[in-house]
Formats: C-alpha cells, structure tokens, sequence
C-alpha cells in the first residue's frame, strides 16, 4: 500500500481526518453553545482567523501580486479551494453591478460523511469557508461579506458560496499605534 | 408538514462510500487544529482540563473511524487478538490517518497489561510550540483519544494518554479482563 500522494512531503493530510475533525468540533460547539445560530457565527469566526494567517501562506506560496479587479479576486479564491480544500468550485452568478458572486461547490471535503439531523437544519455547517473567505480578504484590504446561500446538507444540489464586495480599506494603523 | 420531504432525501447511506484518498492541504488542518486548541483552550482553566477536551474530540473522531475502516479495509471483518488489534492501529490506522505507520509498538516490561505506541513528531504537533508555562501539555492527546475510541468500540477496552517521552509516547492501558480474555484465546 504506498500511495505516493500521501507522503508526508507533499504536505497533504487525509482529508477524512480533517472532515471527522472538523465534525467533532461542530458537534461539540453544539454541546457547548446550544443555539444554532451561534454554533454558526462561532464557526465563522474561527474561520475568520484561519483565513488571516492563511492568506499569507497563499502569497507566499503563489507569488500573486494585487488583483485588478473583483473578478481576478474571484480566481484567486478558486486557486485556494484548489490549492487547500482540493476542490474546484465554479464562480457563477455575478450580480448585474459586479459586486457579488457565487462559488459553486459540487462536492466539498468539509461534508463529506456528514448529515445533519431535522432538528440542526438552520446551522450553517460550511461557515468556516466563509470566515476563511472573509479573513484572507481583509488582509489584503478587502472588505467583503460572505454567506452561505445553498447547502447540499439541507438537500440543494450544490453548495454555494456568495461573497460580496463591500470596500476597500484603507491602510489603517492598527488601534493604539500611531 | 409534510411527509414527501423525508421520503426524497438521499441519505448518506444511498451514496458509495468514498475511498477514502482525497487529500486536503496540511495548512489547512494545521489551522483548523490551532483553532481547535484555542477553542478548547478559551474553555479551560488548566492544563489537565484543556487535554480532557481535545481527548474527547479526539475519541468523537475515532469512534466514526471504527466502521469506515473495517469496512473499507477490512471487508468487514473485526479483530478479536489483542495483538492484532495493536498491529492495526499502528499499521493500518496510522497509514491511513497520517500517511505513514507509527514509529514503534512495544509491549511494557513492568505491566502486562500496557503497550506504548511511540511517534516521533505527531502530525498535530508538527506546528505547535508549547509554552513554558504549560510543558506538560501534549496536544497529541487528540490522537490518543482516537486510538482510545477505535481500540474500545473494538471490544478491547482501554485507556490511552499521551506523553513526552521520545517524541511523544502514547500509553495503552488495556482493561485488565482484555489482556485476561487474550490469553484464554491462545490456550485454545
């Protein structure tokens, strides 16, 4: 059994580890908050300080210079997905302004084996992608708000993704530093 | 209400079972694992506490990897030899979850009823610095909590802790009527 893509070198993990870890973690916000609607907001925070450090990851690692504009944002996020999830969601339904899009993911590590029970239907399992998505853009002065609009684990056919542009910061000092 | 709903719906059993070789990048789950830490850090007071609850997320995991392996791997088939059952976690297990085998498996010269299973450089701690103040913690207790889980919704109930000692040393304390039972098992 040696399956070269495995090797430790590659610095991939098995994504069933990272799917069941990732469960864990849901199922014990859970436990601990006992309102759905916070489970949610936690997980898009967490994710929120996942995509602050990880974004430096993907600089580094791609070499990308500044976007030109939302759309090559837009690409740049689908090499991530790539890049860290191993998925290749597709960016759809710009709105008419071209302010707002949509990634589209067929299938997605984070839900693979997972269902969620009748009771659990309003949590918002894949928020993390969207703290990921909301973090990594404001360290490059992006600001943006994500959401999820369908979710396969409530019987869509896909899982989709919408971010939308809000502004662009300006360079500000961080507070108490001038 | 209604009952169409429930009888549309494709249940994660309708669907074939992966094979389990997707890959997702080790940032990724190195990130998730530090916001996990975090998580459960924010929850604790103490050292002792904070490893209580990654040990329980960790056996949440393992108790899910029970059935997906032994079937995908195994057909099916459970082991019954305590032997074996070691040999599959450190092997099988370890392969599958880590990429590669654990380091060593040995058997305690002073307790019949306690093996070590050794790691170098566990894949969660490949990016955690443990500050001074808190020597003792060892976040691969999550790791123990999944070996615990497997190896007791096995039928080989056990305790597993992990412990800074070349590397990180899991400790395998089998329930002293696993070992008793294993032994029967050969004098047949």
């Amino acid at each position: 059994m040696s399956r070269s893509s495995t090797r430790f070198d590659t610095k991939k993990v098995n994504s069933e580890l990272v799917t069941l870890t990732y469960g864990a973690l849901v199922a014990q916000m859970i436990k601990d908050l006992d309102n759905t609607d916070d489970v949610s907001k936690q997980l898009e925070r967490l994710g929120y300080n996942m995509g602050v450090r990880l974004i430096e990851d993907f600089l580094a690692k791609t070499g990308t210079g500044r976007c030109l504009d939302l759309k090559d944002t837009a690409d740049k996020i689908q090499t991530a997905f790539r890049m860290y999830l191993g998925v290749q969601p597709n960016v759809t339904n710009w709105s008419p302004a071209g302010d707002e899009f949509s990634f589209m993911l067929d299938n997605n590590p984070l839900t693979e084996l997972v269902e969620l029970p009748d009771d659990l239907k309003g949590l918002r399992y894949c928020n993390i992608i969207c703290g990921v998505i909301r973090g990594a853009l404001e360290m490059v002065q992006l600001d943006v708000q994500s959401w999820i609009v369908q979710d396969q684990l409530r019987g869509d056919t896909s899982t989709e993704v919408r971010v939308k542009f809000i502004r662009r910061l300006e360079d500000a000092m961080p507070a108490g530093e001038d | 209400m209604s009952l169409s709903g429930r009888t549309n719906k494709t249940s994660i059993l309708d669907k074939p079972l992966s094979k389990g070789k997707g890959e997702v990048s080790l940032n990724c789950f190195a990130l998730l694992f530090s916001e996990i830490v975090q998580y459960c850090q924010n929850k604790s007071q103490t050292v002792p506490e904070l490893q209580n609850r990654l040990h329980e997320l960790g056996r949440k995991v393992g108790v899910k990897l029970i059935d997906l392996y032994f079937v995908r791997e195994r057909g099916g088939k459970r082991e019954i030899k305590l032997l074996n059952i070691l040999l599959f976690v450190k092997s099988t297990l370890w392969k599958t979850l880590f990429g590669r085998e654990a380091d060593k498996l040995e058997h305690s010269n002073d307790d019949e009823n306690t093996y070590y299973l050794m790691e170098k450089d566990p894949l969660v701690n490949k990016y955690i610095s443990v500050p001074r103040d808190k020597s003792s913690l060892n976040c691969a207790v999550f790791i123990a909590g999944i070996v615990e889980a497997v190896l007791t919704g096995t039928g080989f109930p056990a305790k597993v802790t992990a412990h800074w000692h070349k590397g990180t040393t899991y400790m395998v304390k089998f329930d002293e009527a696993v070992v008793a039972r294993d032994k029967h098992l050969e004098e047949k």
